[in-house]
């Protein structure tokens, strides 16, 4: 999927994101829509899956390991076929089987994640794994720029680059804000792209708020070059909700009525120009 | 005499040579786990991260993801604590068949002191849903588990101490099931519960006491999770008193664990082990002697508590 396609399948699951977080009343809403075009992007055009044989050894692997916006992937996951509406309509229920984070138990989702930090490890272990066994897959990891702070991820990133692991792309979702303000303010990572390629990988930055800017991207890398690949993916907190936009409290957030209603007028409105 | 580091890694090379889903994980550490043979030998079977335990356990749970059989092996020291989070989220919660060889555990490295030591790695790996924990006894134990353990998917807790070991086990032809203990010598007047290592002064101690005229029942607890309750709880019954002995803090151990499984039918227990302080500097023996941790530590203790 491409073009005006690709947009509208990104407008239906933003308004179907705003549908969930609105009923659950719950959800990381800023950042499930500032990483939704790219999780449009690697879903339906990019990555490599079967949703009705979602074990298939020769799948590619998406990692989210800012797990907090798992929501965002909730929808992804149910548009693209792995599980039906009524099973992302239990969010929030007690006993269901989603949880506020990644869960294994949830068909379609590879990595039971949440503490920030870890999806990086768990990627370059999956892309040793494909290089030991011959494996064309590729893993794709989607971190977040507050989630830059850990440590572990510099560990992450030095073993890539030590295994020369060009079938791993790690995505930032670039917002600037963290549950504290600007990134720039709490622990500033604004040498981003001079940080990683010292590190060694093949940096590039792109525009997060075009979906087929992503999967363009997505689409060049080169997976030949020796080396693992990272996507700054230059994005707008609350993307595609005007009143959320650039706005550090829908870190987390639920709408009220009246917001809700605002937020899914602006996004069918988009609907029906894409239509 | 030979060190359990050695059998498991002797016994894993074995077991990688014709199994190529086998991978070694180090961090830096292939000396200390002795896994030069390994990788020498397997060098692509073999990942060495540099001195970075989060991301080697990470990179091991995303190797069990996609099919193969990573043995993540380091000082225990710091696999339980700095890249404690990573063995609970990557490994635990995501239930990944991943085995991490914790070597030169509890005061193995003496007096390098307390950065060193990992006293509390049962207490907490212990709480984490299905994580289970081994503490063999000595080599011939460490190798027929490294057999055991090669065809069971999920998570497992190895510790090792770092010299040679006596042997417990004269041949290969003793009883071991998982999750199960067993019984080195039966008796009546107590029993005399031990872990990993102090197995070996355990049974030590209980053939001096029987000298003494006190019968004393002694069970390889090598299992600490799953924890044999059954036969905890058959030792209340039968022998009235219990003295549980491990490396490790007497807090939130095996002796913690027992004492939880006898809580609805209690008899005393003592618990030999450290006691919450910085531990003294020292060689392992000596510290093992100076926390009565060693055969005469438990006769000593023992005694005291018969006769009370």
């Amino acid at each position: 999927m491409e073009g005006k396609a690709l947009q509208l399948q990104s407008e239906i699951n933003r308004k179907r994101l705003l549908e969930l977080v609105f009923k659950a009343k719950a959800g990381h809403i800023g950042g499930d829509l500032s990483c939704l075009n790219v999780l449009t992007a690697l879903y339906f055009n990019t990555l490599n899956i079967n949703p009705s044989n979602p074990a298939d050894p020769d799948r590619d692997r998406f990692i989210l390991s800012k797990g907090h916006c798992v929501e965002a992937l909730y929808v992804t996951l149910e548009a693209r076929g792995y599980y039906g509406r009524e099973l992302t309509d239990t969010l929030g229920e007690f006993g269901s089987v989603l949880s506020g984070h990644p869960t294994i138990d949830v068909p379609g989702i590879e990595v039971s994640s949440g503490a920030l930090g870890h999806g990086l490890s768990v990627g370059v272990g999956m892309a040793i794994a494909a290089k030991m066994d011959g494996k064309a897959y590729k893993t794709y990891v989607l971190m977040g720029d507050g989630e830059q702070g850990e440590g572990s991820i510099y560990e992450a990133a030095m073993s890539a680059n030590q295994y020369h692991l060009d079938n791993l792309v790690a995505i930032i979702d670039r917002n600037h804000l963290q549950i504290s303000g600007n990134t720039e303010d709490v622990m500033a990572i604004d040498s981003i792209t001079e940080r990683w390629t010292a590190f060694g990988w093949d940096v590039r930055s792109i525009d997060g708020d075009d979906v087929n800017a992503i999967a363009k991207a997505l689409k060049e890398i080169d997976f030949t070059n020796g080396r693992p690949h990272l996507l700054i993916s230059e994005s707008t907190k609350g993307k595609g909700v005007s009143f959320m936009e650039n706005v550090a409290k829908w870190h987390h957030g639920v709408p009220n009525e009246e917001q809700y209603v605002t937020a899914i007028g602006e996004i069918e409105c988009r609907i029906n120009e894409l239509n | 005499m030979k060190a359990c580091r050695k059998a498991f890694t002797e016994t894993l090379l074995e077991l990688a040579r014709e199994d190529k889903d086998i991978v070694a994980v180090t961090t830096d550490a292939r000396g200390s786990v002795t896994l030069g043979d390994f990788a020498n030998e397997l060098p692509e079977q073999f990942v060495e991260c540099g001195i970075a335990e989060q991301n080697a356990v990470g990179i091991s749970a995303g190797l069990a993801m996609s099919g193969k059989k990573p043995y993540v092996c380091g000082p225990a020291c710091f696999y339980v604590a700095r890249s404690l989070e990573q063995v609970k989220v990557d490994v635990a919660y995501n239930r990944t068949n991943v085995k991490i060889l914790g070597v030169s555990g509890g005061v193995a490295y003496g007096a390098l002191g307390a950065t060193h030591h990992s006293l509390h790695d049962i207490a907490a790996l212990h709480t984490f849903p299905g994580m289970n924990i081994v503490l063999p006894c000595d080599a011939r134990q460490t190798s027929r588990l490294v057999r055991m353990l090669v065809d069971r998917p999920e998570p497992v807790y190895i510790r090792v101490g770092r010299a040679d070991v006596p042997d417990v086990y004269e041949n290969d032809d003793f009883n071991f099931e998982f999750g199960k203990a067993n019984m080195l010598l039966d008796g009546s007047d107590l029993t005399i519960i031990a872990t990993g290592e102090t197995v070996y002064h355990a049974y030590h101690a209980a053939l001096r006491l029987r000298e003494q005229g006190i019968s004393a029942r002694v069970l390889d607890m090598a299992f600490v999770k799953p924890l044999d309750t059954e036969a905890i709880l058959k030792a209340a019954r039968e022998t009235g008193r219990i003295i549980t002995v491990e490396e490790h803090s007497r807090f939130g151990g095996l002796g913690g664990a027992v004492v939880e499984t006898i809580s609805e039918h209690p008899v005393p227990v003592k618990i030999i082990g450290i006691p919450d302080e910085d531990v003294i500097h020292g060689t392992s023996k000596e510290i093992f002697a100076h926390y009565g941790m060693d055969a005469d530590g438990i006769v000593r203790t023992a005694l005291e508590f018969v006769k009370a």
